[in-house]
């Protein structure tokens, strides 16, 4: 005789802004990640479930979600690790729009990223000329170290400025920014500083570190912003922001 | 949405826990400065200052004191930490730097008490 099925009890959020929490029953299994939890519970319990996911290898960040109250992304998070006394509780990501149940409105996000220029300006320079940047150089690997964001929204949701204050740019857009400024390539560094200084820019940062903390793919987004900080205090002392 | 309560779980990290110690010992010593001042312009009546200066041996503020210089040496280290970390790129081993400046904060407020007594 098989042993009886154990269960895992699942509050999901339903709704948008508004809303309830809804228990689900799922069975648990030997190796189960929080995504599959979810993906059960709409092919089995409630296909009206929105939720988003693309790969489930933790490479396109799009199934973050607030789990037993901290963002995380859900397809690398195993229900063993995060699971108490059998409950788990899930929730749209924090400082997010909700547009419905588990899915957020990733549009402020994304806008925040082109206000914070995180995007490579080409130089003058002739084209067929190919840039040499040495991997050992100081700029190539402050930018290595900031590279490898996956666009998830977890230190978004996770930062406390961001839930503060509405126009702040956020971890995320930052450490874009901080990126992008240290390719000596681009045509216009000092087009980046500008765009972190102005209002909502890199200054608000209280360096809680909540976005280094939960970063999944543990960057460091306090650290590039302090970078910033650094960066536009001496573009300031020489005079090349107003 | 958003989620509320200074406990939510995403804050549960030493980051956070050293930024709000900073915040509220700021504001301790904020709140206790016009005290300080205050003190300091009794020295010149002398009648006055002896009195306080009695009252100032009883145990329970000999601790208090005890307990404002820890703010203070606390506030100071966490302040140097977060300095490091924003001009230096103090990058590694958060948490034990921010142990460090709160050992650092506590022991000077023992060795004062250990001095008061």
């Amino acid at each position: 005789m098989s042993p009886p099925e154990r269960v895992l009890k699942v509050d999901i959020w339903r709704g948008g802004e508004s809303g309830r929490t809804q228990r689900f029953e799922v069975p648990e299994r030997e190796n189960q990640t929080v995504l599959d939890v979810v993906t059960y519970i709409q092919r089995h319990l409630d296909a009206a479930l929105a939720y988003r996911f693309a790969c489930r290898v933790g490479v396109c960040g799009s199934c973050a979600m607030t789990v037993n109250g901290r963002p995380r992304w859900t397809c690398r998070t195993h229900v063993s690790r995060v699971v108490r006394r059998g409950k788990l509780s899930l929730a749209p990501l924090a400082n997010l729009p909700v547009i419905r149940d588990l899915v957020t409105d990733m549009t402020p996000f994304f806008e925040k990223w082109q206000a914070a220029r995180g995007r490579f300006v080409p130089g003058d320079g002739p084209r067929d000329e190919m840039a040499a940047v040495s991997p050992g150089e100081k700029h190539r690997i402050a930018a290595s170290d900031a590279i490898e964001c996956i666009n998830c929204g977890v230190c978004h949701a996770a930062c406390d400025l961001v839930s503060w204050r509405e126009d702040y740019l956020g971890p995320a857009a930052l450490n874009r920014a901080w990126a992008a400024w240290n390719d000596v390539r681009d045509g216009d560094r000092n087009g980046i500083l500008r765009a972190v200084v102005s209002g909502g820019g890199c200054h608000n940062c209280h360096t809680h570190q909540s976005c280094a903390e939960h970063c999944p793919v543990s960057l460091n987004p306090t650290f590039s912003i302090a970078g910033l900080k650094r960066e536009t205090l001496k573009a300031k002392l020489r005079g090349e922001l107003k | 949405m958003s989620v509320s309560g200074i406990a939510r779980a995403s804050r549960a990290h030493p980051g956070f826990v050293a930024a709000l110690i900073h915040r509220l010992s700021g504001l301790a010593l904020a709140a206790f400065l016009p005290m300080h001042f205050l003190v300091l312009g009794l020295a010149l009546e002398a009648e006055s200052f002896t009195g306080l200066i009695d009252w100032t041996n009883q145990p329970w503020v000999k601790i208090s004191e005890a307990l404002l210089v820890s703010t203070l040496s606390v506030h100071f280290a966490g302040g140097l930490r977060l300095l490091a970390v924003e001009f230096f790129g103090l990058t590694r081993a958060q948490s034990l730097w921010i142990a460090l400046a709160l050992a650092f904060g506590l022991g000077v407020g023992v060795l004062f008490l250990m001095k008061a007594f």
